[in-house]
């Protein structure tokens, strides 16, 4: 019996293997042949000259205004050709156009999808991250299967799944100084769907060098901000902002919050806008920005300043070349990172008034008597927190003194004359905590102490099922 | 950008009497709307405003009026952009009553 099961389990396994084999052989067929297909629309413009897909005589029965769309161009497009203001030649503008997309996030997922389904014949994509569970409430264009996975790559695959005629080029890194002009140089129009004040900047320099339209979304919490810059004399992003933001202006979505739809919104509009440019129809957004305040559902459009003539990047006596662009500092410039998950560590403290996360379980376990503060915000807090932790947020520290005296005092009921209960404070990341710490040694809590780490050291360290956000 | 929403009633209450008073000792003020959008909300807690300034004054004595009413808002007096009534407005343009100003400072994120 147990001899025949045997053979019937190797048997059903060389079943599986032989079928694997099979499948990876007819996979590397088709990549060869998708291969084959992008280098023919490389080499050949927009469209694909893909045997049997154009009719040799189409061209020869036409009328010359649609002589470069085929049959299934026609039938694919057909709603915009049906458009008495987009018509054939908006399309065949479109077709041959190419439009970059810096960021695959929030702003790029619909941006993209609507991109690759009109019809834009070469899509640029950048972005160096991977996929994340926690982007998917927002950031469309990616599945769960892709998580872990470069989102250049989950986004061009789902641009293709919507439309295979046209051509995607993936640029799975960060823009900086020393690849952008390369790469936005070989694009007609430039989206910034980016998270970052650094990127925004040199976008907007990279654009100006260049001499291309760049089409401008921003989205955090509630609203969102839409906008056209440089393009046909029009301002640019340092005409308007010639200062970045102080560090503590710049939020991020990882930190503050969005809700899903706010970027969506955005990131069509400025598909919209794109296609607006590269087929030459309609009013592009520039000079005016669109403001949009999704709670009490208004938008607001308001002209903004015309080009600065004083502007250092794109003003009358601007010297901004292609070297002074490559050699700018655009991180130290903002004080912001490229990156909205590079988080400057703060170290306010000496050694003696911080634990680790370890060691804070370690007294917990010991049954020290202590209390232990969280100076997150409330919203935070009710999201998840260490059990017996007291929520004090860092903006009402000051007014809550006595509480966490009472506490104390609570804690040490139990002790013998002359012994003390432990002050420990935490918050997400261990900054807060730092600055709490720092505070409360200055008013009548000398041995408080922060846990180094935050919530996040907690998660990674001791307790890998804490939930994190 | 027509109807406020959240305009600070306890201020428009001490605008009218300071109009009333303003009547008796003829000191007219004229009242200018302001809209805060992104950081600007966080930092003065409102959506929208409402400040008296003397007949006469320009965007930017209206905008050092915010300053000294919400002394946070000084975190991005060099990364703002103003628009008055929609349009866009250099810091001299004198106010009229009833004009809009828009305080609207970046967003970065996506």
């Amino acid at each position: 019996m147990e001899g025949r099961e045997c053979d019937c389990r190797e048997g059903r396994r060389a079943g599986i293997l032989a079928e694997l084999k099979s499948l990876k052989q007819q996979k590397i067929e088709i990549e060869k042949r998708i291969n084959v297909i992008e280098t023919q629309l490389h080499d050949g413009g927009h469209f694909a000259e893909e045997e049997g897909v154009r009719d040799p005589h189409h061209s020869a029965s036409c009328n010359s205004a649609s002589a470069s769309l085929t049959p299934q161009d026609i039938y694919r497009y057909s709603r915009h050709l049906l458009l008495p203001s987009f018509g054939v030649q908006g399309q065949l503008n479109l077709l041959k156009s190419s439009i970059l997309v810096v960021g695959a996030g929030g702003l790029g997922s619909p941006a993209l999808l609507y991109l690759a389904a009109c019809g834009v014949g070469c899509i640029g994509i950048v972005d160096h991250d991977v996929v994340e569970l926690n982007n998917l409430h927002r950031q469309i264009i990616h599945n769960e299967a892709y998580i872990g996975q470069s989102k250049v790559k989950s986004a061009a695959e789902a641009c293709h799944g919507i439309n295979s005629t046209i051509r995607i080029v993936e640029y799975p890194e960060a823009l900086g100084s020393q690849n952008a002009l390369d790469i936005v140089s070989k694009y007609d129009v430039v989206i910034d769907a980016t998270d970052n004040v650094s990127t925004r900047y040199l976008i907007s320099d990279c654009c100006v060098v260049l001499g291309k339209p760049l089409v401008s979304g921003a989205a955090l919490g509630l609203e969102g901000q839409l906008t056209v810059y440089h393009h046909k004399g029009g301002p640019c992003y340092r005409c308007l902002f010639p200062s970045p933001p102080p560090q503590a202006a710049c939020q991020n979505c990882s930190d503050s919050g969005v809700l899903g739809v706010v970027p969506g919104v955005i990131g069509c509009l400025q598909a919209l806008e794109a296609i607006k440019i590269a087929s030459s129809v309609g009013e592009p957004l520039s000079g005016r920005m669109l403001l949009f305040d999704a709670l009490p559902a208004r938008i607001h459009i308001v002209k903004i300043r015309g080009r600065s003539l004083n502007c250092v990047a794109c003003g009358e006596n601007a010297t901004f070349t292609r070297d002074s662009f490559q050699s700018f500092d655009y991180e130290k410039f903002t004080q912001a990172p490229f990156s909205d998950k590079t988080r400057p560590k703060l170290s306010l403290l000496p050694e003696s008034a911080r634990i680790s996360s370890k060691e804070y379980n370690e007294c917990v376990e010991r049954g020290e008597p202590h209390v232990l503060v969280d100076v997150r915000p409330e919203h935070h807090f009710m999201i998840a927190s260490l059990p017996k932790s007291l929520n004090l947020p860092l903006s009402t520290l000051q007014s809550r003194l006595g509480e966490i005296e009472e506490a104390l005092k609570r804690e040490e009921s139990d002790l013998s004359p002359g012994s003390h209960a432990s002050l420990y404070v935490v918050c997400r990341r261990g900054n807060d905590s730092q600055r709490a710490v720092d505070y409360l040694h200055g008013v009548g809590f000398p041995l408080a102490q922060d846990i180094i780490g935050g919530l996040e050291s907690w998660a990674r360290d001791v307790y890998p099922n804490f939930p994190m956000y | 950008m027509e109807d406020i929403t959240m305009t600070t009633d306890k201020e428009t209450q001490e605008r009218e009497i300071k109009d009333e008073k303003g009547k008796l000792k003829s000191l007219p003020s004229i009242e200018i709307k302001v809209l805060f959008f992104a950081r600007a909300r966080d930092l003065t807690g409102f959506t929208n405003t409402v400040v008296s300034v003397k007949p006469g004054c320009t965007t930017l004595d209206c905008v050092a009026e915010l300053f000294s009413k919400f002394p946070s808002l000084r975190e991005i007096k060099d990364s703002m952009a103003l628009a008055l009534n929609k349009e866009y407005a250099p810091g001299n343009t004198i106010l009229n009553n009833g004009d809009e100003l828009a305080i609207i400072p970046p967003i970065s994120g996506g």
